[in-house]
């Protein structure tokens, strides 16, 4: 259950000189859900097509259940890809397309029905062997690309931002359908994708990237709640990200305030990122709270209200509750000490970057 | 008031069919299908069976197939090749390819005249490295040499930008689906490319049938393609009637051509109408 399935190694690559992965580590356990979270260009989609035998890196190994298949072809790998745009065959009809991989692999013509007959029922797509692609809608072509991917059982599925092309209630859909398929085949995924809310939802391990480098990899509560850097508190959710000091162990300053915090270890008179979240803010009476402002801004959100307070240095904090306080309000800010996350502060450029390995 | 201005707008093209196709299309089928005193008589179409113009027409047939095959086998590598370039360098060496079109095309099959001819640039060439002297000139050959020549950039165009055009990761999923170079080839690109090869077929076919510059030049006086025939019924001949009966033939020989090469490509494109 939990050998590791794949395992890259100290790989590095570059594209005209720009290196888009440097000395990358990452292990894949058997039957996990792993996402790959980045921005555009962090190197997520790079590592993707490593794997999956599109590129080759430039240094450094792939490991897939223990065999070195780092020049293999992808032809040759035991997995599959379900790509960003569904790339299924325009000449084929639905049926065709999920056959493609089996045929090449010569099975038998009532295998391959029974194996498309399943693979349509997995996805919800009962009876759609002989449609075409053209009529199919954006997320019919991708559980069409999915159920394509998994006939031919592969012990890994990559999937490259499979979702990005659809609307917000299909994609939600979607993540729930992954999910189940996900459990029901008891196959490895590894997702790419930029959307945080994706990752938090659907992941067992989420691995936040930038720059080529791995910025921080955990579960969704970790990455979430115990950001290890500004960059992952500020790509994961909306955060207050401020400067303090730590006075001495659980005990922080910011704005001339001392909050009480649960953090150790950081030193006396310490120099630290602060990440607060903005529903993890109590809006209070001026008089009970750790710092004061005014209320400079409001906006209803449906679920919530979404309100920046002002305090006396000029920072806008960003606030979200379910109160109500209107703009000019004097209020009181309180933060519970387990809502204080505590970051070290990046002594160079280099080191916010550097990367992780757990 | 906007459709009066579109039809405004489409007078000319109207005027342009009417003056240069439409009219033109039946003064060739009144001559076709009429003698010199203007009486009606299908004897220049039945003109075709005679062993002259048969033989003619069935060597033009031959020599076009022949030249729009070997145009197809050279170009489709060439243009998976320039598929496979980075997209600048592809478009760069097309180029290339097309430049020679901006000349003459008068001028470039003369220049084949010059290099073929018996005591031409080739065999002095030849004679210089004491090789024996090709004698293509006034050939077949030669003739098919010059078609090649001229009509390969219509087969290459538009076969590459049919392949240009095709996604990266429709051949990605193909090789991750397991198929190894040689199947992701003739199961998605060659399939994904018909309508640019249909194409190419027809835009050199085509010319390649009608042509009678290049038999001319080429071929001497001994080689008579179709076009050349009906060229000397219009000029040396003076013959209208013959010339035009001959040419309806040749049109409804494209046309069945056509069609055939039509009920390959399933979703009608790329073909020349």
């Amino acid at each position: 259950m939990s050998q590791p399935l794949i395992d890259l190694n100290h790989i590095s690559k570059s594209y005209d000189g720009e290196l888009i992965l440097d000395d990358l580590n990452l292990s894949v356990k058997e039957n996990s859900f792993v996402t790959l979270l980045g921005p555009s260009g962090c190197g997520k989609t790079t590592t993707l097509r490593i794997i999956g035998g599109f590129e080759t890196p430039d240094k450094g190994q792939v490991i897939f259940g223990g065999e070195d298949i780092t020049l293999l072809p992808p032809n040759k790998r035991q997995l599959n890809t379900v790509f960003q745009k569904y790339a299924l065959f325009p000449h084929m009809s639905i049926a065709e397309n999920i056959a493609f991989g089996l045929k090449i692999k010569g099975k038998s013509k009532s295998y391959i029905d029974d194996k498309i007959k399943y693979a349509l029922k997995l996805v919800n797509l009962n009876g759609f062997e002989n449609r075409s692609v053209d009529s199919l809608s954006g997320g019919q072509q991708q559980r069409i690309a999915i159920a394509r991917a998994i006939v031919n059982e592969p012990r890994l599925l990559l999937l490259d931002e499979p979702l990005g092309a659809l609307d917000l209630k299909l994609r939600q859909d979607m993540q729930y359908e992954l999910i189940r398929l996900k459990n029901e085949l008891g196959i490895t995924f590894i997702y790419v994708t930029h959307d945080q809310e994706e990752a938090l939802t659907m992941s067992d391990t989420i691995v936040v990237m930038n720059q080529g480098y791995i910025q921080q990899m955990g579960t969704p509560e970790q990455i979430y709640n115990e950001p290890e850097n500004a960059f992952v508190a500020d790509f994961i959710g909306e955060s207050n990200i401020v400067g303090g000091t730590m006075i001495r162990d659980e005990l922080v300053e910011i704005f001339g305030a001392k909050f009480a915090c649960v953090d150790k270890g950081f030193g006396t008179n310490k120099p630290v990122d602060v990440v607060i979240r903005p529903e993890d803010i109590d809006l209070v009476k001026p008089e009970d709270g750790t710092l004061q402002g005014i209320v400079t801004h409001l906006i209803f959100k449906g679920v919530h209200y979404e309100m920046e307070v002002t305090t006396p240095n000029g920072y806008e904090w960003l606030v979200h509750s379910t109160d109500l306080f209107p703009v000019g309000q004097h209020v009181g800010i309180h933060v519970d000490p387990f809502d204080i996350q505590i970051m070290n502060k990046p002594e160079s450029e280099d080191e916010e970057a550097v990367g992780v390995n757990e | 008031m906007n459709r009066k201005k579109n039809q405004l707008l489409a007078f000319p093209y109207i005027f342009w069919m009417a003056g240069f196709t439409i009219i033109p299309l039946l003064m060739m089928l009144y001559y076709g299908l009429t003698n010199r005193e203007g009486a009606f008589t299908l004897e220049n179409i039945l003109a075709i069976g005679s062993p002259e113009h048969l033989k003619a027409l069935v060597l033009s047939l031959i020599l076009a197939a022949v030249s729009t095959l070997i145009c197809l086998l050279l170009a489709y590598p060439l243009a998976l090749i320039l598929r496979n370039r980075h997209i600048g360098q592809g478009s760069f060496i097309v180029f290339i390819f097309i430049l020679p079109m901006w000349m003459n095309f008068l001028l470039r099959t003369m220049a084949w005249q010059t290099l073929l001819e018996k005591n031409g640039v080739i065999n002095a060439l030849l004679s210089f490295l004491h090789l024996p002297p090709l004698s293509i000139i006034n050939t077949p050959a030669a003739i098919i040499l010059g078609m090649v020549y001229n009509f390969l950039p219509f087969m290459v165009l538009p076969i590459y930008n049919v392949l240009a055009k095709i996604d990266d990761n429709l051949i990605n999923a193909a090789r991750d689906l397991g198929a190894d170079s040689f199947q992701t080839l003739t199961k998605v690109l060659i399939p994904l490319s018909v309508p640019g090869v249909i194409s190419g077929i027809t835009m050199v076919f085509v010319p390649a049938l009608t042509t009678f510059v290049i038999s001319n030049l080429l071929g001497g006086s001994k080689i008579l393609l179709i076009g050349n025939v009906i060229e000397q019924e219009f000029t040396k001949g003076s013959n209208w009637n013959l010339g035009a009966g001959l040419s309806i033939v040749l049109m409804i020989f494209i046309l069945l051509s056509m069609t055939l090469i039509a009920k390959y490509d399933k979703n009608g494109e790329g073909t020349a109408f």
